[in-house]
């Protein structure tokens, strides 16, 4: 079995000054291509823009050692396979992990999916009970409706304030009968930008004998994320929102429960013996990937980590809070907004708001007129637009590329758009 | 200003501000509701008929200004006219109305009212499909 390669050196994350956001923003190709009308992109927490390392990287893979891994033992496929497990290697170590709790998946839906189905059908039945949180996004609400059709098991919820927190003296009282098996919250808010108590969360959880389970979808791409401090049993992320590939995620899950756990896929890699009566599983992590992997998207993936640990994420939160800040007040001088959201001291770098009475999709179309790119809907997270007794919301989000001047150009839209629909 | 001249029309922006047949019916002869689940639009046409026409019609709902343009247009253009009509209605006919082009996500905002109508009026079991696609 390839064991991973020790991981190059990177300069250990030490005190160090704030990135600038212009130069970082140089990097990126799509950020600075010619075009009729410079684009603002504010969708960052839909996807983030890809620097030219990670493009570089992935094209340097398909033209120079394009081969399948753990299989062929000529030098190319050798190198790729030491590229894709040396990915899982520098992935693990920038959320604290051991590599081998580190298992690659197209995305974070498909990491909860993969713990709904392989630790949920193993471990839950009737009368089991699963706390999950209003502001849950559907990628980790669905898979458990599923789950809870086939199983019978019951669904609990943490409410969210009028400001769009957890109401986290919810929480003791949904544990209470010690029928809770798992809870599953998000890190921080893809439309509100909270950021969540999870360490406290996940402490009241474990007295309670239930695991943990943190989508990390929006955290781990904006903030130092170490799985270990955070004292959660399962993390799900996603590559593409950290400005690596679209194809490649993660879960993270503590070994003994992973070791236990069934396969998700059968097929290839993912088996240790095949006769034709049955299998014997791999052994972690490769007993849950089946089939030929995102073996590009990985090697993406470990530039877009090398890129994230050059700027630090200290540095990479203290930029979005900031510009969370500005945006909040800048946008409070639009007559009409209403920002959905807690204060600045406890969001990200996300702005939802609505504009008086005019629609979200006709906010967005406007702003898009003058190339600004915001996101407009429920973002995937409809219970807590009911929550919030809102239809719909617009929603600007941030990166390590955005300045300043993004908000500027936004809250000009935004007066704009006023004007068109008064 | 001639930017957003592409996309919201004068008559577009007249018919959001100002909507035609907007409202409920209180005895209506079909009703039908349906909803964009990629943004939350909501619709509800109430129709009355008459000897094979339709008398009355009216639409409620919450929406961007694209589909309520398009409701409020579509019931306009209908309400008179025999049901059989409703069912001979077209995308086409829907885009000629706004007068504008869309990208595949605001299409679904400008089609949703078409679709609600077509479905009441063959009555959703027989309906044979909006084909939403550009």
């Amino acid at each position: 079995m390839p064991t991973p390669p020790a991981g190059t050196t990177i300069a250990a994350a030490t005190s160090r000054g704030r990135f600038d956001p212009r130069e970082v923003r140089g990097r990126f190709p799509l950020l600075t291509a010619k075009r009729e009308r410079p684009l603002v992109y504010l969708d960052s927490a839909a996807t983030s823009q890809k620097p030219e390392s990670v493009l570089a990287a992935m094209d340097d893979y398909y033209r120079r050692y394009n081969a399948n891994i753990h299989r062929g033992i000529y030098a190319i496929a050798e190198e790729a396979t030491a590229a894709y497990e040396d990915a899982r290697a520098r992935l693990a170590r920038f959320i604290g992990a051991p590599w081998r709790e580190v298992i690659f998946t197209r995305n974070s839906t498909e990491s909860i999916n993969l713990v709904a189905y392989a630790w949920g059908r193993a471990n839950l039945q009737r009368g089991d009970a699963v706390v999950l949180t209003v502001m849950e996004h559907h990628s980790n609400l669905v898979p458990w409706h599923i789950l809870a059709a086939e199983r019978g098991i019951e669904l609990r919820f943490i409410p969210v304030t009028d400001s769009g927190e957890l109401e986290l003296e919810a929480l003791p009282g949904l544990l209470a009968d010690g029928r809770v098996r798992l809870v599953g919250v998000v890190h921080i808010s893809n439309v509100l930008g909270t950021v969540n108590p999870v360490e406290e969360i996940a402490r009241q959880a474990r007295a309670a004998g239930a695991l943990t389970l943190v989508d990390a979808s929006q955290s781990v791409p904006h903030m130092p994320v170490d799985v270990k401090a955070l004292g959660c049993d399962f993390l799900a992320l996603t590559g593409h929102k950290m400005l690596g590939p679209t194809g490649i995620g993660a879960l993270w899950g503590r070994r003994e429960l992973l070791e236990a756990m069934p396969p998700f896929l059968g097929g290839g890699e993912m088996i240790c013996e095949v006769k034709l009566e049955g299998s014997k599983w791999n052994e972690l992590p490769w007993k849950f990937e089946a089939g030929t992997m995102a073996i590009a998207e990985a090697v993406g993936l470990r530039a877009a980590v090398a890129f994230c640990e050059e700027l630090g994420m200290e540095q990479v939160f203290e930029h979005d809070r900031e510009l969370a800040r500005y945006a909040l007040e800048r946008m409070s001088e639009v007559p009409g907004l209403r920002i959905l959201g807690p204060h600045a001291e406890k969001r990200g770098g996300v702005v939802a708001f609505e504009l008086g009475e005019v629609h979200p999709h006709d906010v967005a179309t406007v702003l898009d007129h003058r190339g600004i790119a915001v996101r407009a809907g429920h973002h995937c997270a409809m219970p807590l637009h009911d929550r919030l007794g809102v239809h719909a919301s617009a929603r600007a989000s941030f990166h390590c590329y955005s300045v300043r001047e993004d908000v500027d150009a936004l809250v000009e839209g935004l007066h704009h758009a006023r004007k068109v629909f008064d | 200003m001639g930017e957003w001249d592409e996309l919201y029309r004068e008559n577009i922006l007249d018919h959001y501000k100002h909507p035609r047949c907007r409202g409920t019916l209180e005895h209506p002869d079909i009703t039908y509701e349906d909803a964009n689940p990629l943004c939350g639009d909501q619709l509800r046409i109430d129709i009355a008929l008459k000897g094979g026409k339709i008398e009355q019609i009216r639409h409620s709902g919450h929406g961007c200004s694209i589909s309520q343009a398009a409701a409020s247009m579509l019931c306009e253009r209908m309400e008179g006219r025999a049901l059989e009509e409703v069912k001979a209605l077209t995308r086409e006919d829907v885009l000629e109305l706004l007068g504008i082009e869309l990208g595949p996500v605001r299409l679904k905002c400008a089609l949703l009212a078409l679709k609600t109508l077509k479905a009441g009026a063959y009555g959703i079991t027989q309906w044979p499909g909006e084909e939403e696609t550009a």
